[in-house]
């Protein structure tokens, strides 16, 4: 079994087709939609965690893409600018997969991508504006 | 034997001053005992990293051909209104002002992205600022309006200003209502979700000096990345609360009110600061040395974490409403573990005053007088202290009578 954090860009066309629940039944993939937003341009972008076996997993992918929606790794949309980060700690509380973290020796933030669910509330919190989501 | 800033002054000159950081003091301290190490320490250096509201900065702008005068009229930076009832050029702005169409927290809650904060933070750190200004004219300053752009290098005067920083000691902020805050401490969570406290703990300079036996009137300091000086005792000014018994405070007691040429300063120590819901401030960095005269002021500054209490406060409603009853009392070694307990819960913390970074200025600080470029100056008049008299006064209010 596999595990994925991706997020879709939906292109307008195929924001009205019933893409998630294909992925479920004829992939047999559990889906977890993180996010959802459809933008003014009728643009999708869907932030979700995908489990399955490995082989159906990127079939899976491979058939979302074929529709012509675009697929990149989670990580790449949350960032995390350090220059702009106090290391105050603001965050660390509330964010909830503890993507961000503290070293309690050094007091010093640091950011794990890979576990981050993307749920938005670090950028709410941080008063230095460290943190953007880019959707 | 005592010691006196002279004679540290002049080891600061000779290169043989010794010099540690509130948190390196703690074990030399225990392992010299504080005899030997209050002879062969000569000073400790402190450093807090937090957001500061009642900071502001006046400017003098030189004057215009032909003359205009602000007094009287209005003056706005980035369209963040300054305070111009003052003299022809000059004006102040504060922290926490913001841009008149911002739609504050109409949408609730507000960003503030945007304030006398930020202004500063851009100044500082070199670039341009649009300057609008309008004035009603005169005889002898007939210019009616002003709209340029300017510059930090091209003013005559830019002083940081704040009427109090450098909290000796703060709230812990907790909710325990069924819905998001927004505060000055942050967001917090319901029913008990987190806990913000503000405080550099063992590094916070007047938690090393907890008596103001150092600390006073021309206390040269270490201000946003350059040069400062203590005014004096910051608004608020509270030195009768609750201490332990090692004079330590147990909540928000002392403050200071500081000054220091914004051109010597760096926007790495100056940062805009942006509250949900709440408002834009600024983010400074300051940092004071402690001269260790005697064993006694010594043995303050070796305080550790664990000796600092501090109060934990519903900020749903004791807060607001002005009910001073704590929940209970965290210390700061609790509070940096990342988690406290609560009525019975347990409840992960963050900070709002950045340890890492004031421990960063505590070692500046050092070793910029290790290096000779910065002597201690003894205080024209120490700070108000327990045998001050002072008592904080809640507002009392008298309503005015509708005829």
């Amino acid at each position: 079994m596999q595990k994925r954090r991706v997020v879709f860009n939906y292109p307008p066309h195929v924001v009205e087709q019933p893409v998630i629940s294909k992925l479920v039944k004829d992939f047999d993939l559990t889906v977890n939609i993180l996010r959802a937003h459809i933008t003014p341009k009728e643009e999708g972008r869907l932030v979700l965690e995908i489990t399955g076996k490995r082989q159906a997993l990127e079939a899976g992918l491979h058939y979302i893409k074929e529709l012509g929606v675009e697929v990149q790794p989670l990580a790449q949309d949350v960032k995390w600018y350090e220059d702009r980060c106090t290391h105050c700690t603001a965050c660390v509380s509330i964010c909830p997969p503890k993507a961000l973290e503290v070293n309690r020796m050094t007091m010093e933030v640091s950011f794990k991508k890979e576990r981050c669910i993307a749920c938005g509330l670090c950028i709410s919190a941080c008063p230095y504006r460290a943190m953007e989501i880019l959707f | 034997m005592a010691k006196t800033i002279e004679e540290i002054n002049e080891k600061i000159k000779k290169g043989k001053v010794v010099v540690f950081t509130a948190e390196e003091i703690i074990d030399f301290g225990k392992q010299k005992g504080v005899k030997k190490a209050a002879q062969e320490v000569d000073v400790v250096t402190t450093g807090t990293f937090g957001p500061m509201c009642s900071s502001g900065a006046y400017f003098n702008l030189g004057h215009t051909k032909p003359r205009i005068k602000l007094g009287g009229g209005k003056v706005y930076l980035n369209d963040v209104p300054a305070y111009p009832g003052l003299a022809a050029v000059d004006f102040f702005l504060g922290a926490t002002a913001i841009p008149e169409d911002d739609p504050r927290n109409k949408i609730y809650p507000g960003r503030f992205s945007y304030g006398g904060g930020h202004v500063i933070e851009e100044l500082v750190s070199g670039r341009d600022v649009r300057l609008v200004a309008m004035a009603y004219g005169t005889d002898c300053y007939p210019r009616k309006s002003l709209e340029t752009y300017i510059s930090l290098k091209d003013l005559n005067e830019a002083v940081l200003f704040n009427i109090r920083n450098a909290y000796q000691n703060y709230n812990v902020a907790v909710n325990l209502s069924d819905r998001v805050l927004y505060t000055y401490m942050g967001m917090l969570q319901p029913r008990l979700g987190n806990a913000n406290y503000c405080s550099a703990g063992q590094l916070s300079p007047l938690l090393n000096d907890p008596y103001y036996k150092t600390i006073g009137i021309g206390t040269r300091i270490f201000l946003g990345g350059g040069i400062g000086y203590v005014v004096g005792s910051g608004t608020q000014h509270n030195p009768n609360v609750e201490r332990t018994e090692r004079g330590v405070p147990k909540m928000g007691a002392g403050t200071l009110s500081v000054k220091g040429d914004l051109k010597m300063m760096s926007s790495k120590w100056l940062r805009g600061t942006s509250f949900i819901g709440y408002g834009p401030t600024l983010t400074i960095g300051i940092g004071i040395p402690i001269p260790i005269l005697d064993e006694e002021i010594l043995e303050y500054t070796m305080v550790r974490d664990e000796d600092i209490w501090a109060p934990v406060i519903d900020y749903s409603e004791s807060y607001p409403q002005m009910i001073s009853e704590p929940l209970g009392w965290v210390n700061y070694k609790e509070l940096k573990s990342g988690k406290i307990l609560v009525q019975g819960k347990e409840v992960p913390t963050s900070g709002l005053s950045s340890y890492f970074k004031a421990r960063e200025i505590a070692q500046i600080l050092k070793e910029w007088i290790q290096m000779g470029k910065f002597f201690l100056t003894k205080p024209v008049e120490l700070l108000p202290s327990v045998d001050s008299g002072i008592i904080f006064k809640p507002f009392k209010e008298r309503p005015i009578k509708k005829r």
